[in-house]
């Protein structure tokens, strides 16, 4: 009797991995096909041939320097942040047990908007080249500090932090932030105003290598972290009291987790500009993709991000608009209508 | 069961809820409404004669009795500060009362109109009209911000209640915020489009300066209407704010409580945002005060809510105007200023789970 109760667990499981790598595949196939439409989409167009030629230093250099130049950096750029927030978002709401937590919730997104703002209103003029790198070091400074303010105000002396006072602080927090920076929209000239909306809708701005390079570093580090901390979030989600019983350090895991969802989400809103739905939607996704797991979710969570702003960034560039609307309003145009979907369709 | 006023007696105390949940002080109430009117007053008195030109009370006093419109500071009181003043009141009335009937309907001390998704349609119907129809007139500006909020309403309602769980707090806020992403994403990127994001940001941040006797007129009915329907459903919210099981079991059509509810909801708010745009944190402060102040019966929750609700946007709107006078600080960043250190409180106290 046992025995066949086990065989059928194990073969349960066995289906599960099936199942969960097939999902990892299917995403991976569709996130190929998306970077083929993607090189493909713009004025002068590259056939899936020419683009592969072109890859491997087979191509004209007209198209060499359109794909290397131009398309590929902003590309990776929306990969990266598509994986960097959808698993900041991911952490958050592990940690925090709460499925509305995601980075724009602890503030990440005002904190860097008000740096921003800030910078734009003290030196209208310096909006172009000499901020190109200054701007992303405000604007992590920014989500930093607006990081910390918030979880000291959740912080509470014997307790630690609970999630529901780390969400309702970050709201908290993120609505005086927002109203600081409604009286800096009223001072700005019309210029500087259309630069800050464009930069906190989530255009992606920053569209070259050295971007890709200053990026990158933090996704090597932390994305792996998150991984191998997969464990202690499964162990976390079992709540407070039966994590610290199966010898959990809570209080430390979570201050550690939670810098890293700070550091990857504010590295990519540093990059990107506020694009606020890919870390609240994307997790969610992924849980009804391959369930509660953290190991299998974390990997399926960073491809559905880097799949849905890669595509909404797509959209953006293929548009035919006299203006660009940025890929983060495409983001949750797209996003937003299958999370109420994917919502109506959920049990409890 | 019958939620009786006299609720402070151990009678009260039912065995299937608390007794501390009861709790409903009356006499707190009728303090709060009597001290409040007289309050309110004082408010609008000292409003009327603070500002660039000060004027004497007694000048006032004429002015809003005995208008000569010849003398312009009779002019001033009458075209620029009264309707500006009762204007705050309105809005104050609309999104305290708003903010209540949501917090008892969907059990959620969390839920605003701003919250569920209300301000970002209202405001998506504002960034269309300027940027389309440039020329509305305000009462088309103020029947598409009714529009906006019920399209929110409808979306983050249909999404709850088609699912088979129904209309949890969290899933209705879950919505709300999926909601509101998709549709001040649209507004953005409308107004980007169109050039007119400024433009919106000023009408917003203008808040209760721009408001005339044109827009009152036409907005007070409305809201009038809905305070009274709020008043004559309020005993139907008690009971759903005791949970759906036990209204059903009370005999409450909740379908029939929640729609109406609703309604109401998307009428006061449409009016206020297309008045003064979003403003934060009154819907979602003055009911918690007021909970805390008069108990759970909702029949004192929502006309006290009003009260304090005008009271925190007139005092507010002073303020505003004195802080940096003579230049006007938007009357929505001040009352954040007071809004987020009490939130913050409030989330720090917070025992319950979402």
């Amino acid at each position: 009797m046992n025995n066949v109760t086990n065989g059928a667990i194990a073969k349960a499981s066995h289906r599960k991995k099936i199942h969960d790598w097939m999902v990892v595949v299917i995403l991976l196939v569709l996130l190929i096909a998306a970077f083929t439409i993607s090189a493909n989409t713009g004025t002068i167009r590259l056939s899936p041939m020419e683009l592969f030629r072109t890859l491997f230093g087979q191509g004209t250099p007209q198209q060499e320097l359109i794909l290397f130049e131009f398309r590929l950096p902003r590309m990776v750029i929306s990969l990266l942040i598509g994986a960097g927030l959808a698993v900041s978002g991911c952490i958050m709401q592990g940690v925090s047990r709460n499925g509305l937590a995601d980075p724009g919730i602890l503030g990440i997104n005002a904190g860097a908007g008000l740096m921003v703002m800030l910078f734009v209103l003290l030196f209208p003029s310096m909006q172009t080249t000499n901020s190109l790198f200054l701007l992303p070091a405000l604007a992590l400074i920014g989500s930093g500090a607006a990081a910390i303010l918030i979880y000291a105000l959740s912080y509470k002396k014997g307790e630690g932090i609970s999630p529901t006072r780390l969400l309702l602080s970050g709201i908290g927090v993120a609505a005086g932030i927002s109203a600081a920076m409604i009286i800096m929209t009223l001072k700005l000239t019309p210029e500087s105003y259309t630069f800050v909306a464009n930069w906190l809708a989530g255009s992606i701005w920053g569209s070259n290598w050295k971007f890709v390079m200053a990026l990158l570093p933090w996704l090597i580090v932390l994305l792996p972290f998150a991984y191998y901390k997969a464990n202690v979030m499964n162990v976390l989600n079992l709540g407070d009291q039966t994590a610290s019983g199966l010898g959990t350090a809570i209080e430390k895991e979570r201050i550690l987790l939670l810098a890293a969802a700070v550091g990857l989400a504010s590295s990519s809103v540093s990059v990107s500009g506020g694009i606020g739905f890919v870390g609240l939607v994307a997790p969610h996704l992924a849980r009804k993709l391959v369930g509660p797991k953290h190991k299998m979710l974390l990997v399926t969570c960073a491809l559905v991000g880097a799949l849905l702003v890669l595509v909404a960034d797509t959209i953006t560039r293929s548009l035919p608009l006299q203006k660009e609307i940025p890929t983060g309003l495409i983001v949750a145009i797209i996003g937003a209508p299958y999370f109420l979907y994917l919502l109506s369709r959920s049990k409890g | 069961m019958k939620l009786s006023e006299s609720s402070d007696s151990p009678a009260q105390s039912n065995h299937n809820q608390s007794p501390t949940q009861f709790h409903s002080r009356p006499w707190a109430a009728s303090l709060i409404l009597t001290v409040g009117l007289g309050l309110l007053a004082f408010g609008i008195a000292l409003s009327l004669s603070f500002g660039a030109a000060s004027i004497r009370l007694e000048e006032v006093w004429n002015a809003v009795f005995h208008f000569k419109p010849e003398l312009q500071n009779h002019q001033i009181i009458w075209e620029i500060r009264l309707p500006r003043i009762l204007g705050g009141v309105l809005i104050g009335i609309c999104f305290a009362v708003a903010g209540a009937i949501m917090q008892g309907m969907t059990r959620n001390p969390l839920a605003d109109s701003g919250l569920l998704g209300l301000n970002s349609g209202a405001s998506l119907a504002m960034a269309i009209c300027f940027a389309l129809f440039p020329g509305s007139s305000f009462l088309q500006l103020m029947l598409y911000s009714f529009v906006g909020a019920a399209l929110a309403v409808v979306m983050v309602y249909g999404t709850s209640s088609i699912s088979k769980s129904g209309l949890t707090p969290v899933r209705l806020v879950l919505a709300g915020a999926a909601v509101t992403a998709l549709l001040s994403a649209l507004g953005d990127a409308i107004s980007l489009y169109f050039d007119v994001g400024q433009d919106l940001a000023f009408w917003y941040a203008g808040g209760l300066s721009g408001i005339k006797w044109v827009q009152l007129g036409i907005v007070l009915p409305w809201v009038v209407a809905a305070f009274i329907g709020a008043l004559m459903l309020s005993r139907s919210i008690t009971l759903l704010s005791l949970g759906d099981e036990i209204a059903l079991s009370l005999g409450q059509r909740t379908g029939v409580v929640k729609v109406v509810g609703m309604i109401l909801v998307l009428i006061l708010a449409g009016a206020a945002v297309s008045l003064v745009g979003s403003i934060g944190f009154v819907g979602l402060i003055i009911p918690h005060i007021t909970r805390k102040l008069v108990g759970v019966d909702y029949r004192w929750i929502i006309p006290c809510s009003a009260i304090m609700g005008a009271l925190l946007i007139v005092f507010a709107d002073l303020a505003a105007r004195m802080i940096n006078a003579p230049e006007e600080t938007p009357v929505g960043v001040l009352i954040a200023l007071i809004g987020v250190p009490f939130f913050l409180y409030l989330a720090r106290k917070e025992r319950r789970a979402l």
